[in-house]
């Protein structure tokens, strides 16, 4: 369960303080399929970044499962994204000298497991997504559908309890994206929480669960 | 994550930039390879001077009048003070010692020698026969006998000087004016140019007597002695002291020297010359580090969203600076490798060119070469590493 109480995130650009997220309550269930919304710069990337530990809030608290992870060590921090919670960007963000096997290898690498024991786990993943030919190439030589499916297994490998998805059909042409799209959703079936933040609105209506910001406040939420 | 899992992931990113890693590689390299190919010429140079040396002879030892604290004489020669005189006779009795193989007393000055209306100013030596052995002079023409020279009138021309008054080449038997008393030409010394500061194609060699009286002098400027064994030097060396004590009334007033000290000094001062040439390389290795974090540094700007992933997928700041660290380190190592064999191969290369020049890299040159290339890339790696590590993944993810 991913809790946010009170929280707030005040970027300053200048002698202008910007307020990201302005006071923010929020709680996702597990299993939740969540869809975050809304305008540039109304703190809907900056509440995922929030979620996924990648930016720490200057007040309030933040639970996960229970457990308060606001003040946690940067190591501990890292932690806690390996173990929970897989990333899923609109840039891929795939190490391009890799290749696809070595990219979804990656986390497994960070725990200390033995190569033997990554490699059938990373086969086992590929194969789940239909990568297995395509395992030895670099991102180069894939497709954009083929890097986000990539980067999917990569967010997946370590089983998180959450998938959190940045705009993650926006370098994707429509059926291509509606492709990725239902193998998130795939994800959120098996039990995964999913997150996404998006400008589509077809996109975003598609979540069970649809949160709307503006100005770093959550304007609406409906379920 | 496990080192050598770091290790692996740090290889194989040098491996897909290999114009770069080569660029680091070779710097480092250069470097290194100055270190020990500049070591190898001081050191080589050092051996050289050493060996010239050796070739005069390390058994020679020398007396000079005059008591010092030091090796470098003493200090009222210079203003033509002698403390007691050093006599043929002190000589005599030295050359009696059963550890003395040769000796040969000295005199040096300067008088104008003349013949068929050539005069010059001339360097004169006044010894005995055995000054040719015991300098390593050899004659050309000629020959002077132990025990016969030193009572005669003969005279030794000094090649060049041969040459000049006697062009014809036929000097042999001629009679030569020195100061005010007539020479017969007994020998002409073979061509051996400068050596260890005088030039012996220039002086002319008189019997320790004459030379005593052309100088108006009565004491010796040098006694030059050949012990008979290597091992006894300091032996020989005691005895003679002893044997001019007692003859001086027990005054310990002479200086006894041996080549073994002054080719400690030439061996100190050229290994100080080493270091320097050390030193001097030792500032390339430096750049080469300037160069191995300037280019980490341009790596980790160039690998920005790579390290947001990172940070993104839940490797701690810690092992992002740890591997960013490691290549710095594995390509001061390729490089250190590189150099060693540059350098072993620029030793080489100079031991063909120069045959007489021993240029042997020291041990020492070559580790220190090696410690402080390692340093200087380690150093360097830190403060990239240590820019990657601290990178602000939201900032790092969105940068393109």
């Amino acid at each position: 369960m991913i809790r946010l109480v009170d929280v707030s995130r005040i970027f300053h650009m200048g002698d202008q303080a910007v307020r990201a997220l302005d006071h923010v309550d929020l709680t996702i269930l597990p299993g939740e399929y969540v869809s975050i919304m809304g305008p540039s710069g109304s703190g809907k990337s900056t509440l995922l970044n929030v979620i996924g530990l990648l930016d720490r809030p200057d007040s309030g608290q933040y639970l996960l499962d229970g457990k308060n992870v606001t003040d946690l060590s940067e190591t501990e921090q890292a932690e806690v994204r390996r173990e929970k919670i897989g990333f899923v960007f609109q840039s891929f963000h795939l190490v391009p000298r890799m290749t696809a096997a070595e990219n979804v290898e990656l986390p497994l690498m960070l725990t200390g497991m033995p190569p033997a024991e990554r490699k059938t786990r990373v086969m086992k993943t590929l194969r789940a997504f239909n990568l297995v030919d395509r395992a030895q190439h670099r991102p180069a030589e894939l497709s954009g559908g083929q890097r986000q499916r990539v980067a999917i297994a990569r967010a997946t490998i370590m089983h998180p309890t959450a998938i959190l998805a940045d705009e993650p059909t926006g370098n994707l042409d429509y059926r291509i994206g509606a492709e990725v799209m239902a193998l998130l959703e795939a994800l959120h079936q098996g039990g995964t929480t999913l997150i996404i933040v998006t400008h589509d609105r077809e996109l975003g209506l598609r979540a069970q669960r649809k949160i709307a910001m503006r100005d770093g406040r959550i304007e609406n939420d409906a379920r | 994550m496990r080192a050598q899992d770091i290790l692996l992931f740090a290889a194989k990113t040098l491996r897909s930039y290999p114009a770069r890693s080569m660029l680091i590689m070779l710097a480092m390299a250069l470097g290194v390879a100055a270190v020990i190919v500049l070591t190898a010429l001081g050191d080589g140079a050092r051996r050289y001077v050493i060996n010239q040396f050796s070739s005069i002879g390390t058994n020679l030892i020398i007396v000079l009048p005059g008591r010092a604290e030091t090796a470098g004489g003493f200090p009222g020669a210079a203003l033509g003070q002698t403390p007691r005189d050093l006599t043929l006779e002190d000589a005599r009795w030295v050359g009696r010692l059963p550890q003395v193989r040769r000796y040969a007393p000295l005199n040096v000055g300067v008088a104008e020698l003349s013949a068929a209306g050539v005069l010059r100013e001339v360097t004169v030596l006044g010894s005995t026969a055995e000054i040719l052995p015991i300098r390593h002079m050899r004659l050309t023409q000629g020959n002077i006998i132990a025990g016969n020279f030193e009572n005669s009138a003969q005279i030794v021309l000094g090649h060049k000087l041969a040459q000049d008054f006697f062009p014809d080449g036929n000097a042999l038997g001629q009679r030569i004016r020195l100061g005010d008393r007539r020479f017969l030409v007994a020998g002409i010394l073979a061509a051996q140019g400068e050596s260890m500061g005088f030039n012996s194609d220039e002086i002319v060699i008189i019997p320790g007597q004459h030379a005593q009286a052309l100088f108006n002098t009565q004491s010796l400027f040098r006694l030059l002695i050949e012990a008979r064994h290597r091992s006894e030097i300091e032996a020989t060396k005691a005895a003679i002291r002893e044997t001019i004590i007692r003859r001086h009334s027990g005054e310990d007033d002479v200086t006894v020297i041996t080549q073994d000290a002054v080719l400690a000094t030439f061996d100190r001062i050229l290994r100080v010359l080493t270091l320097g040439v050390a030193g001097i390389a030792v500032i390339s290795l430096l750049v080469a580090g300037i160069l191995v974090m300037n280019v980490m540094l341009i790596a980790v700007s160039q690998r920005t969203g790579e390290i947001g992933l990172l940070k993104a997928i839940g490797t701690p700041a810690i092992t992002i600076g740890l591997i960013f660290l490691t290549e710095a380190i594995l390509l001061s190592l390729a490089g250190i490798i590189l150099g060693l064999i540059l350098g072993q191969m620029g030793s080489l290369l100079l031991r063909l060119a120069y045959p007489q020049l021993p240029a042997w890299p020291p041990v020492w040159a070559i580790f220190a070469g090696m410690a402080v290339a390692l340093l200087a890339g380690t150093l360097a790696g830190l403060l990239p590493a240590t820019r990657a590590a601290r990178l602000d993944p939201v900032k790092a993810l969105n940068k393109r």
